[in-house]
């Protein structure tokens, strides 16, 4: 009786998530970039043949997600050409119809399915305690609506329009696999969210060295290190097969047509600059500001000398990419050097696995880092560490902390992302609904105040920013000569949060392990 | 968890759908030269921030009332005034005189959703929350004020097709909450107000009447019952004679409001209206045989008939539950009866029905679905189609499924038990109706909603026929209006004198 009654709330939920998107999309004709995108790799996927798939360029927006993925498009292409036809020609550039955008909304909610089976299989995994009785408190319910609801997936896909729902539902299903002990199953299906979209090789690492250290080697020594002996080829032998197997079926096509230098280029294009246009909140964002801060300075001191600095494009309503002028400019190696040492605590579980969870901690810290420390990185990257996490932050006291900050500022840096008037209440409503349930929730089921009076007081500083960057600065005479203020305060800002919330969660990361020697002792 | 978070939680479910709708399409959009609602509340804007209050209601050289003259009470114009000195703030082109006609721009359809959603925020919505949380009983009250936030009507009717239906239904919604917290002067302030935002609240005020009256008798007319009586007819006429302070000095400017509000002139019923002379009118042609007049009287006698066994009832039992029931059934008999009724004018017994959700959930649901669908006409003409299915389904599926309601529809959970014992020695084969209202007939019910939604939107009508679906819509929700008031006067009157649920609800 009591499964039937969790499985009512969680049909609630999935119900009411699903009405809502299409509630939000039925007036929602306007688009993005990112909807011309996928158009624009459906009609390539269509109509060309296999071949030409990389080399396609009518369109700037080129395909440069990896084959899989284009196969993924190629079979919705199928089911698009019975809304309207025209979206699946190269050449209407830009095109938009109700059809179409009826469509690719609607692809997005079924394509939502994955997710939300995948959801119901992390809750399923979610460590019980005993005793509760109230339904609305339990775990299980509270990952559900934090993962279900989030704030982040809902607008990145169905107002900005991505598929992420999908991509991450295949993710967290792996998660849920490996924390069901079976990982051949986790390792196939991060193997296939690889080939759909090679962003998710940051968290790569983390799998790696999981999947080496507690699936490769069977057995422990009673201090918790690895015993050589225990190795087991067969199983090294199985994973590897599974990923040489996948990635041959998605590149293999490409390989045998010589192809494989081109799809490369397009998946990895290093043209771009350290920061997105709008900057994400990363150690970036405040490495650039402190640059532009140092160099004003220096101007008024008359230590520097203007015409000597590098011109900063920061026209426009978007904060450009420019050179540093104080501080030394960051290359592509650098913020990998970076990425690298920030995930390098990883290596804990090496010594020390803590099963499942020890893992799933070590991806969150992984797409964290290479969240703050990674080249040209999208705002929409921090969801990769948000959603992971929402599996911890329901068992520990101390990681809810940490996900009420990341969350909250993460969310909130996500806001530029939808900018007309008309969607301000939307995404000020759905903020409020997400945030407010993720407090209250957690705060009851952990019994108390998750957070400190300082990390109240910034979390509430948010709302200062807001009032500002939307209300208030656009009323004032600034906003014509310097309409680049808001996003620069929203990013500085959130970069802050994002900062410490990584911070935390490394600190506990090693002081776990600290623990776990001194227990040893 | 705590309570004020559900709650706000439901707020802001509710506002992210109301703001949702907002974003489709309104009225007589991109459609000169007389547009629609929304260009009547424009307009008004424009009328009351630039003229001087007598000329509001009067044909002058720059009032031509032909073009959505002002035909609601005073407060509808203060609210506009007051739209109008915001708008003003923001854009002066959007209030000016003459030359702001059909204005359409994306920044006004921003400025004026967002009045709407002020107006709900700050009126509708603390009246469910408080009706939901102290007046209704048993365990479902946030389930409750979940569904009736999400009624789809109003959510369309003021966010798709533009009105300001949450102020007026809102502030009857709040004569009734604190009526039943027992603040007689209060509520009847309320109503009042209501009144005077829209004329159409008249639907409501028999209930009122009788209700308060009824309260008076029983306190006694020789001793408190009497001063109980002179504090709210005070209470009345002093609101009354407040909101038309502008209006009092001239007689004239009075009558041309009064004429202004009641047109007689426009016949039996416009449009596809879900009521009685609709459908009459398949059969027999009455707008065209019958004279004016003769509707007119046909119309009030009939409506007073109607009306009549409720009113009377409740005036016998001024409890809270007798209040709701008679306002549903007085509503609904002046929608399905009365002259001139609107096809948006089932919002009136919408409200009161929304009341029932917890004590009687199947027939409820039934009558607010209906109601919804009975305005499809009108929301395919707004191009609103989308949010019409959507919200249609959340509703249907929020509130079947938090409310259980397919579960309650024994003859008791249905209130029917009196009615059966009242009735079996007398007529044995009337009983069927407790029958009629069960699930299997919802099912059909709710198919047969969808089936000609469906077939309104993708068949085109026989040529010869070209309202045909409008008609058969408006035909079918008549039906189930109709049997729902013969339902809902039935439970009303069959309550017998004594109850203990009456008594625990009193000493609450």
């Amino acid at each position: 009786n009591y499964k039937l009654t969790i499985n009512k709330w969680y049909i609630v939920l999935c119900c009411g998530v699903v009405l809502l998107t299409m509630t939000v999309f039925s007036g929602y004709f306007s688009h993005s970039t990112d909807f011309e995108v996928h158009r624009n790799w459906l009609a390539i996927t269509h109509s060309l043949p296999v071949s030409k798939w990389y080399h396609e360029n009518t369109s700037e927006w080129t395909l440069d997600y990896p084959p899989l993925f284009a196969w993924f498009e190629y079979s919705l292409s199928h089911v698009a050409q019975h809304f309207d036809k025209e979206m699946l020609v190269v050449q209407n550039l830009l095109y938009t119809s109700p059809a179409t955008i009826l469509f690719q909304r609607l692809s997005v909610i079924v394509t939502d399915i994955v997710f939300i089976y995948a959801v119901k299989e992390c809750c399923r995994s979610v460590r019980e305690e005993k005793g509760s009785k109230d339904l609305l408190g339990h775990p299980f319910f509270i990952l559900a609506a934090l993962l279900l609801w989030n704030f982040g997936l809902l607008i990145v896909d169905h107002i900005h329009f991505q598929y992420n729902g999908f991509l991450f539902g295949i993710l967290l299903l792996s998660v849920a696999r490996h924390l069901q002990g079976r990982h051949l199953e986790g390792a196939l299906l991060f193997t296939v969210l690889l080939n759909l979209k090679h962003i998710y090789l940051y968290i790569a690492p983390a799998y790696g060295i999981f999947l080496l250290r507690s699936y490769c080697f069977t057995e422990d020594n009673t201090d918790g290190s690895v015993r050589w002996s225990s190795f087991s080829p067969v199983r090294l032998v199985a994973l590897g097969s599974i990923v040489i197997s996948v990635g041959a079926l998605s590149f293999g096509p490409f390989i045998a047509m010589g192809q494989l230098p081109q799809v490369l280029s397009r998946l990895f294009p290093f043209k771009r600059g350290l920061c997105h246009a709008y900057w994400a909140p990363n150690v970036w964002a405040l490495y650039n500001m402190v640059d532009k801060a140092l160099s004003v300075l220096g101007v008024r001191l008359k230590l520097l000398d203007v015409a000597k600095l590098p011109k900063a494009s920061m026209t426009g309503g978007l904060v450009q990419e420019f050179q540093h002028s104080i501080l030394p400019s960051v290359s592509p190696s650098i913020t990998l050097i970076c990425t690298l040492l920030s995930i390098m605590v990883m290596l804990s579980i090496w010594c020390r696995p803590r099963g499942a969870r020890g893992f799933l901690r070590c991806l969150v810290v992984c797409a964290l880092g290479s969240f703050m420390f990674g080249w040209h990185v999208h705002e929409k990257a921090i969801l990769m560490a948000i959603l992971p996490f929402s599996i911890l932050a329901v068992e520990s006291r101390e990681d809810a902390g940490i996900f009420l900050m990341l969350t909250t500022t993460g969310h909130y840096s996500l806001f530029p992302l939808l900018f007309t008037a008309a969607e301000l209440p939307i995404k000020v409503l759905l903020m409020l609904l997400f945030t407010l349930y993720s407090f209250t929730s957690l705060k009851k089921l952990f019994r108390g105040s998750l957070l400190n009076p300082l990390e109240t007081t910034y979390l509430l500083g948010l709302v200062a920013v807001e009032i500002l960057c939307e209300v208030v600065y656009p009323l004032s005479p600034w906003q014509h000569t310097m309409p680049f203020v808001p996003l620069l305060v929203t990013s500085v800002y959130c970069s802050l949060g994002v900062c410490y919330s990584f911070i935390r969660l490394y600190v506990s990361l090693l002081r776990q392990h600290g623990t776990d020697k001194h227990k040893q002792l | 968890m705590e309570n004020w978070s559900l709650v706000s939680i439901c707020v802001l479910f509710g506002l992210t759908a109301r703001w949702a709708v907002s974003l489709n399409s309104y009225s007589g959009a991109g459609k000169p030269p007389m547009f629609g609602d929304y260009e009547a509340q424009r307009h008004w804007q424009e009328v009351t921030y630039n003229l001087p209050v007598h000329e509001w209601y009067f044909n002058t050289t720059d009032n031509n009332l032909n073009y959505w003259g002002l035909d609601y009470p005073p407060l509808t114009a203060y609210h506009s005034l007051l739209c109008a000195h915001v708008a003003k703030l923001i854009n002066p082109d959007w209030v000016e005189l003459h030359a702001s006609r059909g204005h359409e721009s994306y920044g006004h359809k921003l400025f004026m959703r967002a009045t709407v959603l002020v107006a709900d925020l700050l009126i509708y919505i603390p009246a469910v929350v408080l009706y939901s949380f102290y007046l209704s009983e048993g365990s479902n009250k946030k389930k409750v004020f979940l569904c009736i936030l999400l009624y789809p009507g109003l959510i369309l009717i003021d966010y798709g097709h533009f009105q300001y239906n949450s102020i007026s239904l809102g502030l009857a919604l709040w004569g009734v909450v604190v009526l039943g917290l027992g603040w007689d002067v209060l509520g009847s302030l309320a109503f009042v107000l209501s009144l005077n935002y829209k004329q159409m609240e008249l639907y409501h005020s028999l209930p009122f009447f009788c209700y308060l009256l009824g309260k008076c008798f029983k306190q006694g007319l020789a001793g408190r019952g009497l001063f109980l009586l002179v504090k709210i007819a005070v209470t009345v006429l002093v609101t009354f004679a407040l909101c038309w302070l502008p209006f009092l000095s001239d007689p004239g400017q009075i009558l041309q409001v009064v004429h202004r509000l009641f047109p007689v002139g426009r016949g039996l019923f416009e449009d596809k209206v879900a009521n009685t002379w609709c459908s009459l009118n398949v059969l027999i042609k009455i707008k065209t045989i019958l004279s004016t007049d003769t509707q007119l009287y046909i119309s009030l006698t009939t409506t007073l008939l109607a009306i009549l066994p409720s009113s009377i009832k409740l005036l016998m039992k001024p409890t809270l539950w007798q209040f709701k029931l008679a306002l549903v059934n007085s509503s609904l008999a002046f929608f399905l009866f009365s002259f001139q009724v609107h096809e948006k004018s089932i919002l009136l017994p919408a409200l009161p029905v929304c009341l029932l959700l917890n004590d009687l959930p199947l027939p409820a649901i039934w009558f607010l679905q209906a109601s919804t669908f009975s305005m499809l006409p009108l929301f395919l003409k707004d191009g609103l189609l989308v949010p019409y299915v959507v919200t249609s389904l959340a509703f249907l599926f929020f509130s079947i499924y938090l409310l259980s309601a397919l579960e309650h529809c024994s003859e008791d959970k249905l209130r029917l038990g009196p009615y059966r014992r009242l009735l079996i020695c007398i007529v044995r084969r009337y009983g069927y109706l407790s029958n009629c209202i069960n699930k299997d007939h919802f099912y059909f019910s709710i198919t047969a909603m969808a089936g000609l939604s469906f077939m309104s939107v993708a068949l085109a009508p026989p040529a010869q026929l070209p309202d045909l679906f409008p008609l058969l819509v408006s035909v079918f929700s008549y039906l189930h209006f109709l049997g729902l008031l013969l339902y809902f006067n039935i439970v009303q009157i069959a309550e017998p004198p004594q109850s203990v649920r009456k008594n625990q609800k009193k000493s609450n």
